[in-house]
Parts: structure tokens; sequence; C-alpha cells
């Protein structure tokens, strides 16, 4: 099998230099090319992948033991923390879609606020220690959740604009 | 006599002892280790901290080297006038101003004296400055960086080696010319030195606040060699003292002419008077250029500044300021004692070493009992301001430190040895070779009221057969040696980068907790910054373009560029969004004419890139960075000089 790939690349090789560097559009190569969906499933039985997990009870590892949060969502907090997360967090991590890391959108649904926090602000004890980020560590091609060292009321404040993501 | 034989006797016993019980072994200080179970006292286990830092200059190496007590392990490398590959130091385009000069752009100095800034006498952890041998310069690092962050040259200077030490409260660091010059420089014949070549003592005054430097007067002396300084202390706080040989003037063969007089002198110079008499107006302002590179770290860019004026003193004008203490024989160290009454002299041509006393010289100045002058400045007799001579301590004795207990320790250079004896008895009390030829020796906190006499360094120029050898050139070395006890115990050999000149060193504890982790992003004022990756842009202005690319694990933003064209001067600005500690990121691109960059968290540098050839270049992390470091790499697109192709940048545009 390796053999058989070694030789295919050889050929596509010498079919490139044949073609002269002219940008013809090739037919682009793919070999078992993952998508997030399809590795869920077929990676293993039918469990769910981090990302996708419901965990309500967990609430990490880190500074943050509990935080109760109001039913309105503070306006003013959230605004700070979408500033926040423009500046510090939009370099892996994009709103509403998967990025270098996940995206924060309805994290809340499939979250504790504590564990969120957490993520934030203890993340390499976190990818080691707490079973669902290191999940995602994995899922996530290994590419590390930074600590960008936030304050707890900048992070704070990125969770309430994390709530404003609907 | 009773105690030279009752010595000779112990070293034999011991020789003996050693030799007898131990066939494999060679040298007797092997021998010392393993009996005396050494390995214990400089044994720092994995993960533990050293108890002092060293500062080890690098001699030729232009740089400062940081090392761990008692371990000798080396943590880092500082570059302060050599440029740095590793570390762009003088490749980028935010430091190339520190090493501007009035010379031009000037890669590499001779690093010799590092010394930490005090305040009241004691070290305080905040600077270590040093200086620059060859193109006069006085550098300063800050220790909460460790990073180089301003350089100032000296005008009217050469070989710029009495230098750079700090008074007790770090009012000055203080630079000493070796050669004297023509001043102002001109055009004459070398044969007419004697009377016309003068010496100049810089007096750099340092901001107590941000420790900016600036020369607040040159004291134009005449024409010796100026070789070694040390500030006086507590009661002598306020004076300066500079070794001198080369009284004779000579300016050839001084091997033979500058070692003909039986003696030369210790200038000592009131620097307070001469302050006040500034301070009041006094002193001629003259014509000069220079340089002044300082280091921003709010916008990481160093600027240099080219000053044309300096302040220089006649020390005629100032009755009173300056005195030369007859110093038996081209004394090299001068070194001052943690109470300020002891000046010793290392006169490294004499058979003993001279001390002389501060209250001594202030009862002969204040009984007028002058023997001479010299240009003017009066010479004291050398009986009355003696304190004592230690008797044939060694050969060729170089620099003398203080252990704060009553004990002197110095260096001799051609027995290779150093040797403990006691101020105010001048005896010898103990003796320890080096392996081999070493220079200075470096007590923590020697040059203060308050040294921690637990360990002395001693510095070797050559090594020979202590290690491995590595061709012709091997490598120079430092020996520790613990010297809490009565007699010294050497304890570690450690090979060291460059020539060791000198060293400076104090308790890990004053500068640790200072020691920054990271840049903060929000404080990065670099006017090419991209503090986010919404701010990564690419513009162009004719043929220059500035790319604004940021780091973070594992991508550069952005990581796709086209519209580069053959002769474009490419400016890559690259910030690292990183706010962890120890997370840097590094950069370079193919056929680039400089060096990498190494980017700490939150900083901005920057490397010029003049593409010559059309292609689809890659740049990459070099900085191993995360697991998925390898994938941290972009391409740039490079067209042809008078293509169309339009200036396009992007990041994972087809993700997902």
């Amino acid at each position: 099998m390796k053999a058989l790939l070694n030789i295919l690349a050889i050929l596509s090789i010498v079919l490139a230099l044949s073609c002269g560097g002219k940008a013809e559009k090739k037919k682009p190569f793919s070999y078992e090319k993952q998508s997030t969906t399809e590795t869920s499933t077929t990676v293993k039985s039918e469990k769910l992948p981090a990302s996708k997990t419901v965990d309500l009870k967990n609430k990490g590892i880190g500074p943050i033991s509990s935080i109760t949060l109001d039913a309105e969502i503070n306006q003013e907090m959230a605004t700070h923390g979408a500033d926040v997360f423009k500046k510090m967090c939009t370099a892996c991590h994009r709103p509403d879609k998967k990025f270098i890391g996940p995206a924060p959108k309805g994290i809340l649904e499939r979250r504790t606020p504590e564990w969120v926090m957490n993520m934030i602000l203890n993340p390499d004890e976190m990818t080691q220690n707490d079973p669902l980020a290191r999940e995602l560590l994995i899922e996530f091609n290994g590419s590390p959740m930074a600590n960008q060292n936030l304050s707890e009321e900048d992070a704070r404040a990125v969770l309430e604009y994390f709530r404003t993501l609907k | 006599m009773k105690n030279i034989l009752k010595s000779a006797v112990a070293i034999l016993s011991i020789l003996v002892a050693f030799t007898s019980c131990n066939n494999s072994s060679k040298s007797g200080g092997k021998s010392g280790a393993l009996a005396g179970n050494v390995a214990e006292k400089v044994y720092v286990a994995p993960g533990e901290h050293d108890e002092f830092y060293a500062f080890i200059s690098g001699g030729f190496s232009g740089q400062l080297s940081v090392y761990g007590l008692p371990s000798g392990r080396l943590f880092k490398v500082i570059p302060v006038f050599s440029q740095d590959a590793e570390k762009a130091y003088g490749y980028n385009e935010e430091t190339k101003p520190m090493l501007n000069t009035s010379h031009g752009f000037v890669p590499w100095d001779d690093s010799h004296h590092p010394d930490i800034s005090q305040t009241n006498g004691v070290i305080d952890g905040r600077w270590v400055f040093i200086n620059g041998n060859n193109t006069p310069r006085i550098a300063k690092i800050d220790l909460s960086t460790f990073e180089t962050t301003e350089i100032i040259e000296v005008p009217n200077s050469a070989g710029n080696h009495s230098s750079s030490f700090v008074t007790e409260n770090t009012e000055y660091v203080v630079a000493g010319t070796r050669f004297s010059i023509p001043i102002p420089q001109k055009d004459m014949p070398i044969k007419d030195y004697k009377g016309n070549f003068k010496g100049a003592l810089s007096f750099i005054s340092v901001d107590p606040e941000h420790g900016h430097m600036d020369i607040k007067f040159q004291l134009i002396m005449p024409g010796f060699d100026y070789d070694l300084a040390h500030p006086g202390r507590g009661a002598s706080h306020g004076w300066f003292f500079f070794s001198t040989y080369n009284s004779e003037e000579a300016s050839t063969l001084l091997e033979v002419n500058a070692s003909q007089n039986d003696k030369d002198f210790i200038a000592a110079v009131n620097w307070k008077k001469i302050e006040e008499y500034v301070n009041n107006g006094g002193g001629t302002m003259m014509p000069a250029n220079y340089a002044h590179n300082v280091y921003d770290e709010s916008t990481h860019t160093a600027k240099s500044t080219m000053k044309k004026e300096v302040l220089v003193v006649n020390p005629a004008d100032v009755p009173g300021a300056v005195y030369l203490l007859p110093t038996p024989k081209s004394p090299h160290g001068c070194d001052v004692d943690p109470s300020g009454e002891y000046i010793v002299g290392n006169g490294k041509l004499s058979a003993n070493l001279t001390v002389h006393s501060f209250t001594k010289m202030l009862n002969a100045i204040a009984d007028k009992k002058i023997a001479g002058d010299a240009y003017g400045i009066p010479i004291l007799n050398f009986e009355d301001v003696l304190a004592g001579v230690v008797e044939q301590p060694g050969l060729g004795p170089l620099h003398t430190e203080f252990d704060g207990k009553g004990n002197a320790y110095t260096t001799f250079f051609i027995s290779s040895e150093v040797v403990k004896w006691k101020l105010g008895t001048w005896e010898v009390v103990d003796r320890q070779p080096c392996y081999y030829s070493v220079g200075h020796l470096m007590i923590p906190g020697g040059n203060s009221q308050k040294p921690f006499g637990k360990y002395v360094v001693a510095m070797n120029k050559i090594t020979k057969d202590r290690y491995l050898p590595t061709g012709p050139e091997v490598t120079q070395s430092a020996q520790l040696y613990d010297i809490s006890g009565e007699k010294m115990e050497l304890l570690l050999d450690f090979p060291t980068v460059g020539e060791p000149h000198y060293a400076a060193g104090c308790p890990a504890d004053l500068i640790k907790p200072r020691s920054k982790k990271i840049f903060k992003l929000e404080d990065n004022n670099h006017p090419y910054a991209a503090k986010s990756e919404a701010d990564t842009k690419v513009v162009r202005d004719g043929n220059v373009v500035h790319i604004y690319m940021t780091t973070i694990r594992s991508h550069f933003a952005p990581d796709n560029i086209e519209g580069i064209k053959v002769g474009d001067k490419v400016y890559f600005h690259i910030t690292n969004l990183e706010q962890d500690y120890d997370v840097p990121h590094g950069v370079s691109i193919i056929g680039a004419n400089t060096s990498e960059l190494l980017i700490m968290p939150g900083q901005t540098e920057t490397f010029v890139w003049e593409p010559k050839q059309v292609g689809v270049w890659p740049f990459y992390c070099t900085d191993f960075c995360s697991a998925l470091h390898q994938e941290m790499q972009g391409y740039v697109r490079v067209s042809p000089a008078n293509s169309n192709t339009p200036l396009k940048w992007s990041l994972g545009e087809d993700i997902e």
C-alpha cells in the first residue's frame, strides 16, 4: 500500500513537471480527508466529539469554583467582553464557526460557566487534567488553548459576551 | 617565617595524603573534590534554583553571560555590544540603532567590567552596567528584562577600561580611558605624546528612576594609562580611585618603557567637589560627537541620537579635587574594601601588595604634605598614605575582592592562585591554585558595602588540559571556591562564553521576583504593531512593502501573501499575540540577508527582506512553539518587477 502510494506520488510529480508550471487546475489530491462530522461517527463508537458533548455539572479545574449568572445579560459587561475577545481570542476563535479552536456560540448550553472561565484562565492544567478539555485538545489537532493571561474580571466579561452569542 | 614553615608543612602533608591514597588522581583539586564530597555543594537538583546570579562578561565576545551559582549553569547570553543572530540583536530594525556610534554601525566590542546598580551602598539588582573597551561605550542592561536598554558612547576616550563602576547610590557610572589621546583628536606626530596626550575620566550620571545615562563631566587628566577604578564607600563615598600605569608617558614598546618608574599612581578624585564645581557653572563645554542609544520598552524600538558637546573639567581648575597616591609598580586592580577605608593597589610588577588608607590620605591632605606635582596635580608621599603591605603574597597581583568579614582575596596571574589575607594585619591566611592564569575574581556584592562572602569565582584566561580538547582554541573558564570557612575550597570548574573578564553577582532573590514574564500587548506602542489579527495588513508604498503580521500557536496571520515583486523592500513587522510565559515565536524567510527574529509574547520585531527571485517562497516559525510548530508556515508569492499581480493577503480562507 505504501509502495503504491509512493509510486503514485512520484507519478504525480512527473506529471506536474511535464505541465511546465502552467497553473492548470489539477484534481486535488485527497487521502482519507477527515471532516469533523465524520470524525464523530467513523472514529470508534457512537461517542460525541468533546465539542458537542453536553456536561452541565463539570466545573473544570482552576480559580473559579462558583459563579451565578443574573437572569439578565449585563450589556455593558458583554460589550467589554466582546472587546477583550476581539483583542485576545480572535487569533484562534471565531464567534460562530470553528476556526483553530471551537466556536463559543452556544457554549453555555454545553458547559458550566465555571468550566468556561477556568478554560480561559487555566488552560494548561485544564487540557492536562480535565477530561473534556483533554478531548478537545485532541479533537482540535493538539492545537493548545493559549493562556492569554486575562484577569478574572476580563474572563468574566468574555463569558457574559458568550451569553449574547445565540 | 614560622607561619610559612607551618603552612608549607601543612600543604606538603596534604599533598602526600592525597597522592598516597589515590593513585589514579592527577591533580590535587580532583582529590580535594572527592575527599570533601564537594559535588553536593554545587548540586542544584533538577527544577531547583541557584542561590546567586552571576553576570560574567564575555570579554572579546562583547556580551554578558548569566550563570547560576553554585551550579555554574548558563542561563542566557545577553547581547550587549555584538550582534547576536539568535536573538536578532543588532539585526532587526528595532535594535540596529543600539550599535550606532560616531564611527557608524559597530557590530562588536570587548566587554569587560559588569557592575550592578546600588542604593545606599548595597546592590539593588535593578541594572547591570558594562563597558565596551574598543569603541568606548557604556551599556545598561535592565534586570527586569535581561536586555540591553541603553548604550552611551564615551567621547575623548580610547580603550575604555577603568569602567564601568558605580557609586554608592548609582549617582554615576564611571568610565576612565586606558589609552591617552590628543583631546580633541587631531593629526599630530605620535612621538609628541608626552605632555600633549590626555586621559579623560568620564562621570556618567544615572537617572535614579529610569536609569538614563548622561555624561555629567569629563575630567581631563595627564597622559597616563588609566587602568581600573573603584568608588569610595562609607566614609570615602564621594571619592573615586583610579589606578594608573605608564606615568612614563611612553607611546611605544610599553612593556619596557612603561615599566621604568618605581611607582605609578592611584588617582584619588573627589567627584563630589567636581560635581559642585560643575553645578555652579564650572567646566568648559567642548564640541564632541557621540551616540546615545536608548531602547524604549513600550515601542520595543531603540533610537540613536548624536550628541554634540560634552563638559570637560581641568583638574587644575578645581583645587583639592584630585590627588595622586604613589603606588608600586604599574598597579592594575584598584579595589576598595567594604568599609571604604582601604584602597588596594595591585602592583602587577611589584613583589608586595600595597594598601592605602583613606583616613591617612585625608590627614596628609589636611597637613598639606605634598611631595610634588604632575601637571599641577599634587602628589602625596607614599609613606603618608600607606596603610600596610602584604609581603610577597604571590607573583603578579591583579585584583582583590572582599568577603565582608575582614578578609581580602587577591588573584595572582603569574603564580596562578587566589590568596586570602586579612585586612589590618596584612597576613596571608590561605592560598589556592587556579587552573590557569587567573585574571579577575568575583564575590557577589564584592563592589559594595555588603558582600555576600559565601563564594568567590575566579576567572581564568587559560584552561589547557582542564577540559576535553576542542582543537587549538579551547574554552576559558570560571572556578568556584567556597569561602565560608577559614580555608578556601575549590568546588567547581565551568567553561565560559568568550573571555570571562570580570563578573558581578548578587543573591537571586534580589532579581527573581522582578523578572518580567511577558510584555503586555495593550502596552505595545510599536508603530507597526498588529495587536490582533483584525489589524493585520499589507501596505505598499512605492517599492516598500510593510507587512503587519501576527503569531500565535500555531499560525501566522496572514500566511499567504501575493503581489510582492522583485526589487521590493519588504518589512515583516511581526507581533507575537501570545500573553503566556515562555511562548516566543521565531520567523525567517528563505533568502533573507539577515537573522531570524525571536519575538517574546506581546512584542513586535521587524526584519527586512529584499526578494531577488521570482517564485513562491516559504517562511516559517523558527522556535519550536507547540505540537503544531511544524505547521506554522506560510508563503509569499514574488512576481516579476513589472507585473501587475494584485496585493493580497489571507489566512485560512478555505477552512471547513
